[in-house]
């Protein structure tokens, strides 16, 4: 708390900009942000860190005004660059996302990414499957918290889902075998399960988390799901402060609609990490309040709202910036930035529970710019 | 007769019949009892069958055999003329064998019917890839695996008066136990998918729905990601839909399908969907009104009709504890004898158990009672025998 604190002091005090850059370094260890990686190179400009902003398609950019307005109410020390991503194709045919894009997250490593349209039969992947691709984003992470205010079936739910992001029945990889008949390919390698299986330890750990759940199916999947079991096993061997347990999908499925209190965080493979993810997020009320962010390679790490672009309602001024912005508290955190974070959250927390100015997804009659204006004058209330 | 009946119905649930030519005179008898079961003074015996049906039963593991003991129990009180050919047939008690996988096909080649607990897989792999239920069921070829989610009344959970049928295709798709190393640490699972048996499948749903007059037929899937496997499921189901336009065809991704299920369950009547995806959604919709202990469920092939819980576990933590919740079981074992023609009877013990949990005073531990598995059973012979006033 008290380093935390200090830090933030000198983030906001141009003069000490050595100490404070070992000091960030330190307090996101803490968070385990940059786990064994070399001290960051960013760009510091008066304890400012840039953050690459991807407004995304439909009501893409009006969220993400949403949330840059109230990062400024807050005085969060996030600079943003923004950055389109659409699929252009390179040399050799192949797709890719735009370079300026990637120079940028390269150099910025933290992203906050908005919804993207996939367009159907459009000849490129997904711009979400590029990006996954572009940046080795192995891991998904959605925290999964009941919001007081908007109701639900379920109330106390707080729990993490992590999934395994480049394999499994993913993989892409499919054919015909004869006519009629189809084979896909769920692809299991033990590197990808160790370092999600690390990851989730990882993170449990740094988030005060008490334990981690495998999620499986190796009764019937015995050696692919066997092997990503094992290396969660292995895993959980270094990691003996967190509890670990091992749970079958279809059990966990039965328990998380009876009683979705008695778990904590889960790890699982692509697909039941699919299925689950959205679950928990049904669970307390969709993906309009459900905050999620991906985790790469070499520190890089981009947090998005993984609701659709709602064509229907962009430019309208109704859009729900929830998602978005709790994806942005995410990424605070990872940053080691507890203090805004907790602030930011706390203010929209407290504009949904109070219920005057509300979304219409969210059961009220507000505006989008309402909504946040809501939350940033509780933010600036604050001070 | 008979094998014009079941050749109109191929695919559908009615082939019973085949085989049992000799009892098929009772259900003559037996009907008309049960309409008139209302107006019976509450002393009138029951419908007594001359011919005794012979039923295969697997108890399974972890407390399969528990839920026997119960079904035999009320069976017993209620005078239900069926009798249990048992076949123990378990992998972790070391009593799995190919002998005894033959003794139980043998005895279901004559029977047609069977009840049966779940036989539990060990988790290690230790070189057979398919465990002994995955083979019985496709030696069986019991391809669909219904489960109809109702609401109990009397028992309130987070989503009351629920009323889906899940329907699972369980012989092929990632289940195929096919899979390999191809270099150290990468593994490759087959998932397959094949026309004829998503055709088979989506036309058993469509009949289904016929019968029990449902309205719509939803279809599960992952065709986004996986465009070929599932792309062809989803393919067939189209394909089938057009011959049924009574009834309304719609798809929906498997991860949205959860997110639904939980938030407004209420949209879905029949749901069709390929393996995994049944697993995933036969036990969540099971949750949504209960948990495993009361809601369930019955696989068919053509030819045969298993009768088990809805979602299946062994719950190998309550053996011998006496805190299992025998009902869903039991209205299995009810299903089982409509499915014999024994309407009596079958109503008689579905009646009974849904009586005890309405009137909410003996109720087992998964349901917040105090009741133990024989106090459920108990309460159940009791109320075998009332009939309401009018």
């Amino acid at each position: 708390m008290l380093i935390t604190l200090l830090v933030e002091f000198d983030l906001l005090n141009p003069g000490s900009q050595s100490k404070e850059t070992s000091k960030t370094c330190r307090v996101s260890r803490v968070v385990g942000a940059f786990k064994n990686e070399a001290p960051q190179s960013r760009t510091f400009v008066r304890g400012m860190q840039t953050v690459t902003l991807i407004p995304g398609d439909g009501i893409g950019p009006e969220i993400s005004s949403a949330v840059m307005k109230i990062f400024e109410a807050a005085k969060a020390p996030i600079q943003w660059e923004e950055r389109n991503v659409t699929a252009i194709k390179g040399p050799g045919g192949r797709w890719m996302i735009p370079p300026d894009a990637k120079e940028s997250m390269d150099r910025n490593k933290i992203g906050l990414k908005g919804p993207l349209k996939t367009p159907i039969a459009a000849g490129h992947p997904s711009m979400n499957l590029l990006l996954r691709k572009t940046f080795d984003l192995y891991a998904n992470v959605r925290p999964c918290v009941s919001i007081e205010g908007y109701k639900t079936p379920y109330t106390d739910v707080n729990l993490v889902t992590i999934r395994e992001n480049t394999e499994g029945e993913y993989s892409g990889i499919e054919h015909v075998i004869v006519d009629g008949v189809v084979q896909s390919i769920k692809l299991i390698t033990e590197q990808a399960s160790q370092r999600i299986a690390e990851y989730a330890f990882e993170y449990a750990r740094n988030n005060q988390r008490a334990s981690v759940t495998a999620v499986h199916k190796a009764n019937i999947m015995r050696m692919s799901d066997g092997l990503f079991l094992r290396k969660c096993r292995e895993a959980a061997e270094k990691h003996r402060d967190v509890k670990f347990t091992e749970m079958y999908l279809d059990t966990v499925c039965l328990n998380m609609v009876q009683d979705p209190t008695q778990f904590d965080v889960l790890v699982m493979p692509n697909l039941y990490g699919d299925i689950l993810s959205d679950l928990c997020a049904g669970l307390i009320g969709g993906l309009g309040v459900t905050p999620s962010g991906n985790i790469g390679a070499n520190g890089v790490a981009i947090f998005e709202s993984v609701h659709g672009t709602a064509p229907d309602i962009a430019g309208k001024d109704m859009a729900n910036p929830t998602a978005l912005l709790l994806s942005a508290v995410m990424m605070l955190r990872h940053m080691g930035l507890h203090n805004y974070a907790k602030n930011i959250e706390k203010a929209c927390f407290d504009t949904i529970r109070d219920k005057k100015v509300l979304t219409k997804d969210l059961g009220g009659e507000s505006k989008c710019s309402d909504f946040t204006e809501a939350i940033c004058q509780r933010v600036r209330d604050m001070d | 007769m008979v094998v014009k009946m079941a050749a109109a119905l191929r695919g559908s649930l009615v082939t019973l019949f085949k085989g049992l030519g000799g009892p098929r005179w009772q259900q003559l008898a037996s009907r008309p009892l049960s309409v008139s079961a209302g107006l019976c003074s509450p002393e009138s015996p029951p419908a007594r069958a001359d011919a005794i049906f012979k039923v295969t039963m697997l108890p399974g593991d972890g407390v399969g055999p528990e839920l026997m003991t119960a079904v035999k129990d009320v069976f017993k009180a209620g005078d239900v003329p069926v009798e249990f050919e048992e076949f123990h047939l378990s992998e972790v008690q070391n009593m799995a064998s190919e002998d005894k996988l033959e003794q139980v096909l043998t005895s279901m080649k004559t029977n047609k019917v069977a009840i049966k607990g779940k036989i539990h897989t060990p988790m290690e792999f230790k070189g057979e890839l398919a465990s002994y239920e995955m083979r019985l069921r496709r030696k069986l070829d019991l391809f669909a695996n219904v489960v109809h989610v109702n609401s109990l009344p009397g028992y309130n959970t987070r989503h009351n008066n629920l009323d889906l049928v899940i329907i699972r295709e369980q012989t092929e798709g990632e289940y195929s136990s096919l899979e390999h190393e191809s270099v150290t640490g990468v593994i490759e699972c087959l998932k397959i998918i094949t026309r004829e048996k998503s055709r088979r499948i989506a036309k058993f749903a469509f009949d289904y729905a016929t019968k029990k007059g449902r309205s719509k037929v939803t279809a599960v899937h992952k065709a986004n990601i996986m465009k070929l496997g599932d792309g062809l499921f989803l393919q067939s189901c189209a394909e089938v839909a057009q011959l049924y336009p009574k009834i309304k065809y719609e798809n929906i991704i498997i991860d949205n399908c959860c997110m639904q299920l939980v938030q407004n369950p209420y949209q879905f009547d029949v749901l069709v969907m390929p393996n995994l995806y049944g697993n995933i959604i036969d036990n969540l919709a099971a949750g949504l009104v209960g948990g495993a202990g009361v809601v369930p469920g019955e696989s068919y092939s053509a030819e045969y009709a298993v009768f088990e819980t809805g979602a299946r576990h062994p719950f190998a933590q309550a053996v011998g504890r006496n805190i299992a919740n025998p009902t869903a079981m039991l209205l299995s074992a009810a299903n089982m004898l409509r499915h014999l023609n024994l309407e009596y009877h079958s109503h008689m013990v579905s009646d009974a158990v849904k009586r005890v949990i309405k009137q909410g005073k003996v109720r087992t531990r998964d349901l917040g009672g105090y009741c133990t598995t024989g106090d459920f059973v108990h309460a159940v012979v009791e109320n075998l025998r009332h009939r309401p006033v009018h």
